[in-house]
Order: C-alpha cells, then sequence, then structure tokens
C-alpha cells in the first residue's frame, strides 16, 4: 500500500509500507510509474495536516522528558536534553526509554543523540540509535552518506555529480569551493553538522520558570490519589517559589496520560501568589468548571504543575497592613471568580484619552494589573450628570422623529415601539468623530482623488459625520441620550438619529 | 405537648429567622425614607429594587454607590441583560459619584451562574456592594437561593441589591423591597437631569412602609427629598394589584 501526495500538481509516493518497499516502490517515485509497475496498487490520499498534528501531539507527550521540545516536520521531534539525561539514568538509557515508550504507542521510532540537533537529526535518520560521544560528533558524522545532509535535490546532485559520497569527502573539500558552488548556506550547515555551535532550539512553548512534577510507576486513575498528588505539587511549587522570592501569576497543571494524551489547563491569577492552599483552591475550582472534564482514561503517569510566569513578590503582600490585606483578598477573588467563569467575563473598567463615548472606558480583564489611568469627569460641580449610567453596545435608530427646528433636538421620537415626547431637553453637544485616527477598515484614498470623487458624488466624504449629542427628558421622566449624526447639510438627505445611552 | 410549650418552641425556632437589630446603616440623606428605614438602609442585608424603566435601574446603581463607600463595588449581570438594557457604563458611574476605579464587572453566562457569582462575592468581607442584576424572572432565583444570599450578606456585612427589571415581586428574604420608577425632572429647576425617583417600599421586614420621592445629589452621593411633583403622578391602576407590571413589549 502506498500513500500518495501531491507536489507540483503531481501525485508521486509520499509513503509506502513494508510490501510495497518489497516491490521496489521508493517514496518520491510519480505515483503513476508506480501504478504501472503495480497491477491493482492501493493508493491512499495523505492528510499532512492530520500528520502534523499527530505529530503535535507526541510532541506534548514528548514534553515529560524536557521542556524544550520542537517540531520537525514532517516526522521527526528535536529533544534538547542538556542536563535532563541523568534523570533517567544517562543518555543511553534514555534513548531506550524514549525509544521504547513511543514504540510502544504503534509509531516506528529512529533516534540518536549529538551534539547538535542537525547530527542528531542526521544520525537518526541515517544511524539510527547511535550516541554521539561528547565533542565527538565529527567521527560519527563523517562516513554518512551524503543524503544526510539533507541539503535538497538540487544540491545533492550537483554533489553526487562532483563524485562526493559521505560527508567526509565532502568536508575535505576547500571552504572557498564549496561556498562556490554551493553557497554559504550550506557550508554552515556542513560545520553545524560536525559539531559547530548552533543556535538553540526554538522551545514550542514558552519555558516555565519553576516546575514541580510527579512521576508515577503505575499510571493513577482515582481522583483521591490526583486531588493528593495535586496537593502535594502545589507544597512543592510554592516551596520553590518561596526560595526564589517568587509569586506565581500563571499556573499551568499538566496531565500526561498514559496512553499519550496531554492535557493542560492555565490559570491566571491577579496578583503573584505561592500560598499552595489557595492554588489547590483556584485548580480545584478550575477542575470542576470545565466543560470537558479531565479524564484519566487509562490513568495518568506524570502530573506537573508549572509556575509558567513567575513574578518578584512585593514584601508587603505578606504584611498585615488592612489595606493591602483586603486588596490582596479583593484579588484573590477576582481570580477565583475568573477561574470559574472565564478572565474575559471578569471586567474592570480603564479610561481612554478619547471623547468619543463609547471609546471612553474599555473593559479589561480584572487580572490585568495597571488600573492607573485618570478619570475625568465631565459635569461641573452643580451639574446633573452629563453622561448616561447605561449607553447601548451599538447606538439604536429612532425614528419619526420630529424636531422644533432643524438643528435643534427632537420633540417626539419612536423607539423600540414606543412614541416618547420630549419636555426638556440640553444641547447640541457636537462631537466630532477623530479622523485623524486611521480607520483600519478603510484603506486610505489620495485626498485629490477623494475630492475628485466627492465632486463628483461618486462617494460620500469618507471623514465620518460628526454628532451632535441632546441630553433629553420625556414627559414619562425617562432621560435618554441621543444624536443626530451629520447636520442638516445642503444635501437633502434627512439626517438619522440614534438612541446612545439611557440616564439615571 | 401542651399549647404554651408549643408556642415556646414555635418562638424559638422563629428566632433563627429574626434579623439582630444592631447593623450599621447607610443613610440615604432622605429624612423621611430614614426615619422609616430607622435610621438608613440596612448593611450586611438583601435589598430589592423592582424597576419598569431604565432611570430606574440608577437607583440601584445611587444605593449601591452609598453603600460601598470605598470598597469594590461588584454588578453582575446575565450576558442577554446588556441587550435589552444598555451596557454598564464607567463614565456614566463617575458622573453619579462613583469611583470607577473601584467597580467590578461579572459578566455572568446565565442567572444561575451570576447567583453562584454573587454567593462568592457576599462572602467575601473585604467586598463593599453588589448589584445583582436579573431580567424576569429565574427559576433559579427562589426562596432558599435568596434566603442563602441573606445569610452570607449577614455573614459578611457586604450589602446586596437586587435589581429586578420588567419582573413581578415573589416570596423572597429580602429586607426591603423597593418599586421604583424614574420622575421628570423639577419644572422650575433650571439644572435639571438629576437622577429623580419616586420609590415605593412595599416591604421592611424591620418596620413601617413608606412612599417617597427622592432626587439624587451626584456631587454629595447623597438623596435629598424632593418636592411632591407637581405635574403627573402615576396613579394607582385599577384594574391589577399596584405590584403587578406591565407586560413588556417583545
Amino acid at each position: 500500500m502506498v500513500i500518495a501526495g501531491r507536489a507540483n500538481n503531481a501525485l508521486y509516493v509520499y509513503a509506502l509500507n513494508k510490501r510495497a518497499q518489497q516491490l521496489g516502490l521508493h517514496p518520491g517515485q510519480p505515483l503513476a510509474n508506480a501504478r504501472a509497475m503495480i497491477e491493482n496498487l492501493p493508493v491512499v490520499p495523505a492528510d499532512e495536516k492530520a500528520d502534523l498534528t499527530l505529530l503535535e501531539g507526541i510532541a506534548d507527550w514528548c514534553d515529560r522528558f524536557t521542556p524544550l521540545v520542537s517540531v520537525d516536520a514532517p516526522d521527526g521531534l528535536l529533544l534538547d536534553i542538556s542536563g535532563v539525561a541523568h534523570l533517567f539514568g544517562g543518555e543511553a538509557a534514555m534513548l531506550q526509554h524514549v525509544r521504547e515508550k513511543i514504540a510502544s504507542q504503534g509509531f516506528a521510532v529512529q533516534a540518536a543523540i549529538a551534539g547538535t540537533s542537525l547530527a542528531a537529526r542526521a544520525l537518526a535518520r541515517y544511524a539510527g540509535s547511535t550516541i554521539a560521544p561528547s565533542g565527538a560528533d565529527r567521527a560519527v558524522i563523517a562516513p554518512l552518506p551524503i543524503a544526510a545532509l539533507d541539503c535538497g535535490e538540487d544540491k545533492l546532485r550537483a554533489l553526487k555529480r562532483a563524485g562526493l559520497k559521505t560527508i567526509a569527502q565532502v568536508a575535505e573539500r576547500g571552504r572557498a569551493e564549496l561556498t562556490a558552488r554551493l553557497g554559504m548556506d550550506f557550508l554552515t550547515r556542513l560545520h553545524v553538522m560536525l559539531g559547530a555551535e548552533e543556535k538553540p532550539l526554538t522551545p514550542r512553548r514558552p519555558l516555565p520558570d519553576l516546575s514541580a512534577a510527579h512521576r508515577f510507576a503505575e499510571p493513577i486513575v482515582t481522583q483521591d490519589v490526583i486531588s493528593k498528588s495535586l496537593h502535594a505539587l502545589s507544597i512543592a511549587l510554592a516551596e520553590a517559589l518561596e526560595r526564589q522570592g517568587q509569586g506565581l501569576r500563571l499556573l499551568e497543571a499538566v496531565f500526561f496520560r498514559a496512553d499519550g494524551k496531554v492535557q493542560r489547563i492555565a490559570i491566571r491569577t491577579g496578583a503573584p501568589l505561592r500560598d499552595p492552599g489557595i492554588m489547590l483552591r483556584l485548580l480545584n475550582q478550575r477542575l470542576d468548571a470545565l466543560a470537558d472534564p479531565v479524564d484519566p482514561g487509562f490513568g495518568f503517569d506524570l502530573i506537573r504543575l508549572e509556575a509558567s510566569i513567575a513574578e518578584e513578590t512585593h514584601p508587603a503582600e505578606a504584611s498585615f497592613d488592612a489595606d493591602e490585606n483586603a486588596r490582596w483578598q479583593i484579588a484573590y477573588l477576582a481570580d477565583r471568580l475568573s477561574a470559574r467563569f472565564g478572565e474575559h467575563r471578569v471586567q474592570r473598567f480603564v479610561p481612554q484619552d478619547t471623547h468619543i463615548p463609547e471609546a471612553q472606558s474599555i473593559a479589561v480583564p480584572a487580572q490585568d494589573r495597571d488600573f492607573d489611568g485618570v478619570w475625568t469627569r465631565k459635569r461641573r460641580e452643580s451639574d446633573p450628570p452629563l453622561r448616561p449610567l447605561r449607553m447601548l453596545e451599538k447606538p439604536e435608530e429612532i425614528h419619526f422623529v420630529a424636531a422644533s427646528v432643524p438643528d435643534g433636538p427632537p420633540a417626539r421620537f419612536q423607539w423600540r415601539q414606543c412614541s416618547h415626547d420630549v419636555v426638556r431637553a440640553e444641547g447640541p453637544e457636537r462631537i466630532a468623530l477623530e479622523w485623524w485616527r486611521e480607520n483600519p477598515h478603510k484603506r486610505l484614498i489620495p485626498s485629490s482623488e477623494r475630492l475628485r470623487r466627492i465632486k463628483l458624488k461618486l462617494l460620500p466624504d469618507p471623514v465620518p459625520p460628526s454628532r451632535d449629542y441632546f441630553r433629553v427628558e420625556t414627559r414619562a421622566g425617562l432621560r435618554f441620550w441621543v444624536y443626530r449624526e451629520g447636520q442638516h447639510l445642503h444635501n437633502d438627505l434627512a439626517p438619522r438619529w440614534y438612541l446612545h445611552g439611557m440616564f439615571a | 405537648m401542651n399549647k404554651s410549650e408549643k408556642l415556646a418552641d414555635l418562638r424559638h425556632f422563629l428566632a433563627d429567622y429574626a434579623l439582630p437589630s444592631d447593623r450599621p446603616s447607610v443613610s440615604l440623606g432622605c429624612p423621611a425614607a430614614d426615619a422609616v428605614l430607622g435610621g438608613g438602609l440596612r448593611r450586611g442585608a438583601v435589598h430589592e429594587v423592582f424597576a419598569n424603566d431604565w432611570g430606574a435601574s440608577g437607583f440601584a446603581a445611587c444605593l449601591a454607590v452609598m453603600a460601598a463607600g470605598s470598597k469594590p463595588l461588584f454588578w453582575i449581570r446575565p450576558d442577554y441583560e446588556a441587550l435589552e438594557y444598555g451596557a454598564l457604563s464607567a463614565t456614566g458611574l463617575l458622573e453619579l459619584g462613583g469611583d470607577p476605579r473601584n467597580l467590578f464587572l461579572l459578566r455572568a453566562p446565565n442567572a444561575a451562574d451570576a447567583l453562584s457569582a454573587t454567593a462568592d462575592i457576599l462572602a467575601c468581607p473585604h467586598a463593599g456592594a453588589v448589584v445583582l442584576e436579573l431580567c424576569g424572572a429565574p427559576r433559579s432565583l427562589d426562596l432558599v437561593a435568596s434566603r442563602r444570599l441573606t445569610l452570607l450578606a449577614e455573614e459578611s456585612g457586604v450589602t446586596l441589591f437586587v435589581l429586578r427589571e420588567g419582573a413581578a415581586p415573589e416570596p423572597s428574604a429580602a429586607v426591603t423591597r423597593w418599586q421604583v420608577k424614574s420622575l421628570a425632572s423639577d419644572p422650575q429647576d433650571d439644572d435639571w437631569g438629576s437622577p429623580r425617583f419616586h420609590a415605593r417600599l412595599t416591604r421592611h421586614r424591620l418596620g413601617n412602609l413608606g412612599d417617597f420621592t427622592m432626587q439624587w445629589d451626584s456631587e454629595h452621593g447623597i438623596f435629598h427629598q424632593a418636592a411632591a411633583h407637581s405635574g403627573a403622578v402615576v396613579s394607582a391602576p385599577a384594574d391589577r394589584p399596584v405590584e403587578t407590571p406591565l407586560q413588556r413589549r417583545a
């Protein structure tokens, strides 16, 4: 059986099983050729997206070995195991362990360890299960075939034509010669592969500042054991934070299931936290609130708590100051609510420097920290409130507006099928929309072109019309904030009226 | 068990439900209302505000601003509420004399969640006041829930205002219940537009009922007694009890 992929608008053999290999097919072969060779060849279309998802899944799972995992698409993973191998009994034992664990899930694995990721990659593909002794990458890599350089079809052909068969032969050639023929990139690649310095792996997710993990010999299933483990982990993490004088702002719990599934739960906190009791309560609250509960399936074999973002704690947080304590309690309350309902649902307000009414304050998650903006009141001392207590998210158009004078306030209007008689009104308060701020949705038209279009009436003026706001009181005692969009201009379009807010 | 024993037993049982009378209170600033309330609105208790127009929800906001003082004010509303009644505006609260820096808004997915969040906040004595805004008559707000909120408020001293919009009163454990309507400004007043309410105290577990006309003073954060309005005052409906609201149009 073969899997067919598409490249340059032609089908080719993307991957194949052993049997197909024995019949003389090979990856990269045009599918038509393969079909010509074998009658009734079963073909399955490739699903590269699913492959990548699977690879990402395995990468998540490999997080148990080291936090530095990076995906080497389409079929490789790179793990930086610097300073980790001793936890698994040395490099050889770790390699064995990783291979067995992945193979036990039904994958074919080739793995190798070397000083650089490129070298390890070449070894894994062309000399499986090799461990390059520290500092001796060159000796192990040199005998590999040139294909292991993985430098692209063109360069490979060029090397072949030059009669070079192994990496050692390539390395013997002069620098200038190689650069001239194959480019600088190739040379760098070659040197890295032979043991030169390389830039570090880009991890798939930011490294946690601190973490604590429990590895279980037997996968654990019962809720009881899981909560006990979480309890112990939060204490361990709290101690580590304590030693560093830090508190966490983002707590992540990672559950590694024995069958390879990894579940990650993140909880933000509003203030640096290092109380294990609170950590545990936030965690439990979140776990209870999950729509898709953490399912142990066949059991977890590793549970890890990470302080993904940790911050210095201020000494004041441990103080007995009543105010400070109150603020702390409120922050904790906001954390709990955010853990339960989602952080976007628990909000506070930040003032903005604009005079557009709906943009004057924005609601932000209560767990953000900067609420220092300056709030300025609109009204003066003896004024009534000049801004409504409630604002419609989108101003609603009002109809049948009768205004006593053309640019004056409405005398009567209809909104939501109810007619309102205006007895008092104050205004207009003209609020021009901020033409100097660029509207990202509207591409700027050169001003000469704009003028031309306006003259030809091809386009309404792209500057948004100003709004004339009126504070009105109806006969029934309701107070509204309404505005007229634009003015009675020379054109004979009737202005549109909107209701924007309700006063108390 | 004879009659007197039974009676004593019953008294004892009811004592559990009685409210201790030594709670601090918030003076409304309107002498008539304060007199009826025995000095002011009770802190650490549940108060219900029934409103059938937008303005009336401002009454709850004013009360909450007073009760919260410099402590955090939590405003909880289910998601759909903002569509019908408009979203609470921080600048509007500032104009009313509140402090937006102390305002927390919680958008709950539904009424049941709003109630449980309210319970969480009431359990925290460092909160100042909570406004729970509910539209219609959610099934989750029953006598048990209301009793539970009362106990929590009692314990922590946090004052809860349940703002009911377009709803008919039903049994609850609230200490006071207000039926509020916004009033037009005084025709003689040039600085018109201050919130002005006709607030009817229709239930009071600790005393008498009353009927007040109040005007909010945004500068001092307090109510003033307003002269009874010379214009049209809502007269009692002939065809239905006072407390039954008009059916809202969909």
